[in-house]
């Protein structure tokens, strides 16, 4: 597969891999922080810290779309595909997470709901124009990655005139998120964890550029390298974030030069403003509210927002107290430091956002990783 | 057998009502394909000498048709490879039909031609069956449950518990062909590929494997769930832990590419011409040279090994020569966007 | 977060989208967000939009880099 697997050559690895471990300095940790759930997954999927010296320490960040969206969101998707004219379409990623009482889009569907999976937005529009008679919603997710194609299909369904066609939107935004946990201050339990740098994300990143991520590098002098979305890219960018930490840099640099540039995907970003305004709060699951963090439908798409079309109320059901996703998202603690990790809480049975995505920390520590000596063995 | 005209119509409550119709059916669309006389309401055999081996399968998957097989070949070579897996000679089959009013003869006679072929392919007969209609709405087109019977074959001792710390894990060929070839079909998926199910009766391999490697411990042939389904049953059925090697499992381009856009894993990829085999590491290589000696095994390679773990762990060296552990995940894998 | 896959473009059709192929299998993608296209061209399919190109040089210039970092192992880095 090209430029794919030229990205996961071994011997080249073991070159990074060794320059890496000679420039890391043995007296000082580097804790760098992944904000990209697709990073976390690549990073447990090849086993990249096992390539990555001791001093080189992985922060596993909140950038999982599927872990941070709160669990009165999903309801609010559930409740719709249980109304019987209404066919939900969702990404495969959001059908087996649970909200209240176990229950998920795959029980509701195995319940009676129309829960259909789709690869694209554009299904989902098509299913409208097939059904006429049914009203078709659109479970939104992602972040700046995912939500062009949600604008291209809400400009597409404007076009068309289709009655019968609504978005319930969730998409989030990085630069928001990543100020969060920077300024996130001490509570309670909550400490603010050092991080000395940031993988930035590979694919938001071809669609809002470079420059965002400008931002952080001056305020919080804190170094960003966007890193491509294969092992390779990711070991060449923590080397790169190495280099920094070790010269006193604090730049954004780019590594994922073949698709990045520093304005991004002008086109897009254009016909998302177009679609979408900010939401003034946005509650993120483990991070709590965020501000200035999440996108809605503009006025003109009105008719097109399941919330409006259908009188959507947010619920807000209680995590469990125990739960230390917050800690976790934000680099204060690991996945083994939860008291539920491995034991009530399990890829099968998620109490928290970092475990119900194969891309959460504990899901991918879980899943990949090694789980801590003392856990109970499967059955 | 080619010739006769495709039959017309549907499938009518009539048909199961065990009547005329349905003997006239049953004559037409089964006995013509599988052969026999369906005079009697069982089957009598004569078993050879030896240890017997029964397993059933049921086969409800959607759609019947796809590129490499349909749900014939499926319920034919499903069953047939579960009794060679336990390392037996099949020798005959049971099916049984539940039709849904309104499903196609046509399909149907399709369908009966494929189990007739793929019966005789793997040298057994389809000696007793069973047909019922459900009303439309109440069925999936067909559901087809296969039965079969086998003689284990003398010394043959094979079992999920038996793999021991040292053993080799061998795996007959690519991995992820049939699932892929599936998806393709099914809505929600939206690819094309030039992959076709790898769906094939696996007895004639297993003969060949056992004969070359006859201290073979067990085989399993990776359906749903994958090879790493397998691999995580054999790991807790034996109390194992298992190390695989991901740069030495074969996956061909297309599985790669179809999976890489999909988000899917080909580790969790449903095979039905493929076997996973444990066999004593001073086996290994003879094992390989039988399996490569054969049509359905040129791919076949030694993917891992067996090692002590009380975690029970399947363990894999990635291509970077990481580690991560192949997880026993709890459903099926769907597709990923994040 | 974002699952995106190096497709080449083998055949442009007509609204807006191509035929795109990775390792022999082929998706119908949406060109609407990078414009036109050509075959041969390479771009970034995620939930069946092109999002971006890859540029051809600037990925053989990262593997050059790649390379170039696993030269000299253990010594210093390279000016």
């Amino acid at each position: 597969m090209k430029y794919v697997e030229e990205f996961r050559d071994a011997g080249l690895a073991r070159g990074v891999a060794a320059r890496i471990a000679a420039e890391a300095d043995p007296g000082r940790s580097y804790r760098l922080m992944e904000f990209c759930g697709g990073h976390t997954h690549a990073i447990f999927r090849y086993g990249v810290q096992d390539l990555l010296p001791d001093s080189v320490r992985m922060i596993h960040g909140p950038g999982c779309p599927v872990c941070v969206l709160p669990i009165g969101r999903l309801e609010m998707a559930i409740d719709l595909a249980r109304r019987p004219e209404v066919i939900l379409c969702s990404y495969g990623d959001m059908l087996r997470v649970p909200a209240s009482r176990k229950m998920t889009l795959l029980r509701a569907r195995a319940e009676g709901a129309d829960v259909r999976m789709v690869g694209s937005v554009d299904d989902a529009l098509r299913l409208a124009q097939a059904h006429p008679d049914r009203e078709v919603v659109f479970f939104a997710i992602g972040f700046e990655t995912t939500t062009p194609p949600t604008a291209v299909a809400l400009r597409r369904a404007e076009a068309l005139g289709l009655a019968n066609f609504s978005v319930l939107c969730n998409h989030v935004l990085t630069p928001a998120a990543i100020t969060n946990i920077l300024e996130a201050p001490a509570i309670r339990q909550m400490e603010r964890v050092e991080i000395d740098g940031f993988l930035g994300p590979a694919h938001v990143s071809v669609v809002i550029g470079s420059q965002p991520y400008e931002f952080f590098a001056e305020e919080f002098g804190k170094p960003v390298v966007i890193a491509g979305f294969e092992p390779l890219d990711v070991m060449q960018s923590i080397l790169m974030l190495v280099r920094q930490i070790n010269e006193g840099r604090a730049e954004v640099e780019n590594q994922y030069t073949r698709a990045v540039g520093r304005h991004g995907n002008a086109a897009a970003k254009a016909l998302v403003a177009e679609v979408f305004e900010l939401r003034r709060s946005f509650e993120w699951r483990g991070l709590g509210t965020v501000p200035y963090s999440a996108l809605r439908l503009r006025a003109r798409f009105a008719r097109f927002d399941a919330e409006a079309r259908f009188g959507l109320v947010q619920s807000d059901p209680p995590e469990n107290r125990a739960c230390a996703c917050p800690q976790i998202l934000r680099g204060a603690a690991r996945p083994t430091d939860c008291a539920l990790f491995g034991r009530q809480c399990t890829p099968q049975t998620p109490l928290g956002s970092c475990m119900v995505s194969d891309e959460g920390a504990c899901a991918a520590y879980y899943r990949y990783g090694r789980r801590a000596r003392g856990t109970e063995a499967p059955a | 057998m080619s010739g006769a005209p495709a039959p017309s119509g549907v499938v009518e409550m009539r048909h199961g009502a065990g009547g005329r119709d349905m003997t006239d059916l049953i004559a037409a669309l089964f006995l013509s394909a599988f052969g026999g006389t369906g005079q009697e309401d069982q089957a009598t055999l004569d078993l050879p000498p030896g240890r017997v081996a029964l397993s059933t399968d049921g086969f409800v998957i959607s759609p019947l048709f796809f590129p490499g097989g349909d749900i014939g070949t499926l319920a034919v070579n499903g069953t047939v490879n579960d009794i060679a897996m336990g390392g037996a000679r099949p020798l005959a089959l049971t099916a049984g039909f539940v039709l849904e009013e309104g499903f196609a003869l046509a399909d149907l006679a399709r369908i009966a031609r494929s189990m007739g072929q793929a019966a005789r392919a793997a040298g057994v007969r389809i000696v007793a069956g069973d047909t019922k209609v459900v009303e439309r709405g109440k069925g999936d087109g067909v559901f087809i449950t296969t039965a079969g019977i086998g003689v284990v074959r003398d010394g043959a001792c094979l079992s999920a518990c038996n793999a021991r710390p040292g053993d080799a894990v061998l795996v007959s060929g690519s991995m992820g062909d049939h699932g892929v070839a599936v998806m393709a079909t099914r809505a929600g998926f939206d690819f094309e590929t030039e992959v076709v199910s790898d769906c094939a009766a696996l007895h004639d391999l297993a003969g060949a494997l056992l004969d070359a490697a006859p201290g073979c411990r067990l085989m399993r042939d990776p359906t749903r769930g994958g090879l790493a389904a397998v691999l995580n049953e054999i790991a807790q059925a034996s109390r194992v832990g298992i190390a695989l090697h991901e740069a030495r499992v074969p996956v061909r381009p297309g599985v790669r590419g179809a999976c890489e856009l999909l988000g899917l894993d080909p580790l969790y990829v449903a095979n039905e011409g493929k076997l996973v085999a444990v066999l004593p590491a001073a086996e290994a290589e003879a094992g390989l040279a039988a399996l490569h000696a054969h049509p359905l095994g040129r791919e076949a390679a030694i993917v891992g090994e067996v090692r002590d773990d009380p975690d029970r762990f399947v363990e894999m060296e990635t291509l970077l020569g990481g580690r991560r552990i192949v997880d026993w995940i709890a459903g099926e894998q769907l597709p990923r966007i994040c | 977060m974002c699952h995106a896959v190096p497709a080449r473009v083998v055949e442009v059709l007509p609204d807006e989208h191509a035929i795109v192929e990775v390792s022999g299998t082929r998706k119908t993608v949406s060109t609407v967000l990078v414009g036109a296209v050509e075959p041969g061209d390479f771009v970034l399919v995620h939930v069946g939009f092109a999002l971006g190109r890859v540029d051809p040089d600037e990925a053989e210039a990262t593997l050059a880099a790649l390379a170039e970092i696993g030269v000299v192992p253990g010594q210093a880095a390279l000016p």
